[in-house]
């Protein structure tokens, strides 16, 4: 029985389709990676994966031994979260909220489960000092034992490293592999950063404008067109400069905003040229 | 000095006034946290100018000010909450909407009635002597509730706070905790308008946590600060207004305007900003 399963998944907001057809499952112990472009509804899926948005149609399952309030969520930092006054433990101890039942304040044993979380994650020493006052680094992994006292079994990460420096980066990446693999927790992560989603992962989901590119194993990505597709386009800017025209709006936006010149840029080299890498793997 | 003070609580009005200010100043100013944090700081002082609408039209009807006040202002909370929640009109030029035309609704009322007197006066800029006994009553019942609610709640309200997105996935009712603060918000703003009067009660709500904020660190602590900050200022603003027959409501934000510069010459100091 799989931890998670979706079947002919889609959302749409106002009655847009934004997301269709997705057919996937997580088994208990995996590491899916969801990549794709901005705007292809990764950040819309988190939410159908969370019940905080209802699917158009299709649906989630979950498995037997997973209540959709088990899920850990990491979402993306909001501006109020910037100068709030809060300490790491006020935070952390906020994810074991859903345990409690009518009852109004934390007891031992919740107040033990933060302060494992807190060790597990090395931010124990810093559990007096304020939230806003730490590194970037440092506060998604405040964040990330906020997620643990939550969920024991499944993590959502909502591209987790945006902003990180790249030590900061590094170490968030080991420590969510780590719990992957010593705590056996099956983490989700929607990811911008494709060589680290390959490192660790054991799953990809690629979404597109269209849908679902691909879904299966790291191995079986890296054999899959969608991937080498993806990797051409990392040679496409010589391309596109000589035929500016071609690539239509990407052009301009390029100054503007890297990672949607990217993305666009994967629709028009898929489009123009998906076909011959078709014929060619 | 001591014996004015002393001279001061021996008149029933006075320690009327200091009893219901100090708790609304207690739930105003941990309310206001909150608040502050979610960015409703405007919420309130929206709010409050509808509750002069209400009391407004209280008094033209010649009904109980507080019994009429308390549900309307209540409704707009609602409104204005779910307005943010499904915004086709941003939120804050639907709150100075709303404010601007309770506060021309009012004025309406209170010109073709009652005229300008005295009555309105102390709306708009409060006073300690229009709480009557039943007000008193109301005040004391009201603000003792939304202090129990409060402390109950606090961890719930600490959550949805700080990150409404996250505590929702964990399958907390947010909707039902943000209707709570709501709900709340509007019970302090009328209850503490009578004294503050409607053009300064948000100034009960937003100083405090504005303060504490300069130098406190975790969200207790802030909390902590925040109550006490807002009910010594309550305190000496009432003995200044009784000293120097200052308005009220102007002296206690006056008070909390030094707190709030107190506070940050304090952080500068110690190197915090």
């Amino acid at each position: 029985m799989s931890l998670l399963k979706c079947e002919n998944l889609s959302f749409a907001y106002d009655g847009v389709t934004v997301v269709k057809d997705l057919n996937f499952n997580v088994e208990e112990g995996n590491y899916l990676c969801i990549i794709g472009e901005n705007g292809a509804g990764k950040s819309t899926l988190v939410k159908g994966l969370l019940r905080l948005k209802k699917p158009s149609a299709g649906k989630v399952e979950m498995g037997a031994d997973l209540k959709a309030v088990e899920i850990g969520y990491l979402p993306q930092q909001t501006q109020i979260q910037k100068d709030f006054p809060a300490s790491v433990r006020e935070v952390v101890l906020s994810g074991c909220l859903n345990r409690m039942g009518l009852r109004p304040f934390y007891s031992r044993a919740e107040k033990e489960r933060a302060r494992e979380n807190m060790e597990a994650l090395e931010i124990l020493e810093l559990q007096h000092q304020c939230y806003r006052d730490l590194s970037g680094g440092q506060q998604q992994r405040v964040l990330l034992a906020r997620a643990l006292c939550a969920a024991q079994k499944l993590i959502l990460l909502d591209e987790p490293v945006s902003g990180l420096d790249p030590v900061a980066t590094r170490t968030l990446y080991a420590q969510i592999a780590l719990l992957n693999k010593k705590r056996r927790i099956t983490v989700i992560m929607v990811s911008h950063d494709i060589d680290a989603s390959l490192r660790d992962a054991s799953h990809i989901l690629h979404l597109g404008q269209e849908g679902q590119l691909f879904f299966g194993t790291v191995e079986e990505y890296r054999r899959s067109a969608v991937y080498h597709a993806f990797l051409g386009e990392k040679a496409v800017p010589m391309w596109r400069h000589a035929f500016p025209n071609k690539s239509g709006q990407a052009a301009p936006r390029e100054a503007a905003e890297p990672t949607v010149t990217e993305s666009s840029v994967k629709v028009s080299a898929r489009r123009g040229r998906s076909g011959k890498h078709k014929k060619t793997t | 000095m001591l014996y004015y003070i002393v001279e001061m609580f021996s008149y029933p009005f006075m320690v009327r006034a200091l009893l219901v200010g100090a708790l609304v100043a207690l739930c105003a100013a941990v309310l206001g946290v909150t608040l502050v944090l979610k960015r409703y700081s405007m919420i309130g002082d929206g709010l409050s100018h509808v509750g002069f609408g209400a009391l407004a039209i209280a008094s033209a009807m010649n009904a109980a000010p507080l019994a009429v006040a308390i549900p309307v202002v209540v409704a707009a909370a609602f409104f204005l909450l779910r307005l943010r929640e499904t915004s086709h009109v941003k939120g804050d030029s639907a709150i100075a909407l709303i404010s601007t035309g309770a506060l021309a609704v009012g004025v309406t009322v209170v010109s073709m009635t009652t005229g300008m007197n005295t009555d309105v006066y102390n709306y708009l800029f409060g006073s300690i002597l229009s709480m009557s006994g039943s007000d008193v009553w109301i005040t004391v019942t009201v603000s003792v509730v939304v202090l129990a609610l409060f402390v109950i709640f606090y961890h719930r309200i600490f959550a949805v706070t700080f990150d409404e997105s996250f505590t929702r996935a964990t399958g907390i009712p947010t909707g039902m905790y943000n209707s709570l603060i709501a709900l709340l918000t509007a019970l302090v703003i009328v209850i503490g308008m009578r004294m503050m009067g409607s053009l300064l009660i948000s100034s009960l709500i937003v100083f405090p946590a504005m303060t504490s904020m300069r130098l406190c660190r975790t969200f207790r602590s802030v909390m902590i600060s925040a109550a006490a900050v807002s009910v010594v200022c309550l305190l000496l603003g009432l003995v200044i207004s009784y000293l120097y027959a200052t308005p009220t409501g102007a002296s206690i934000v006056l008070c909390n305007m030094a707190a709030f510069f107190l506070y940050t010459l304090i952080a500068k100091i110690k190197g915090l900003e």
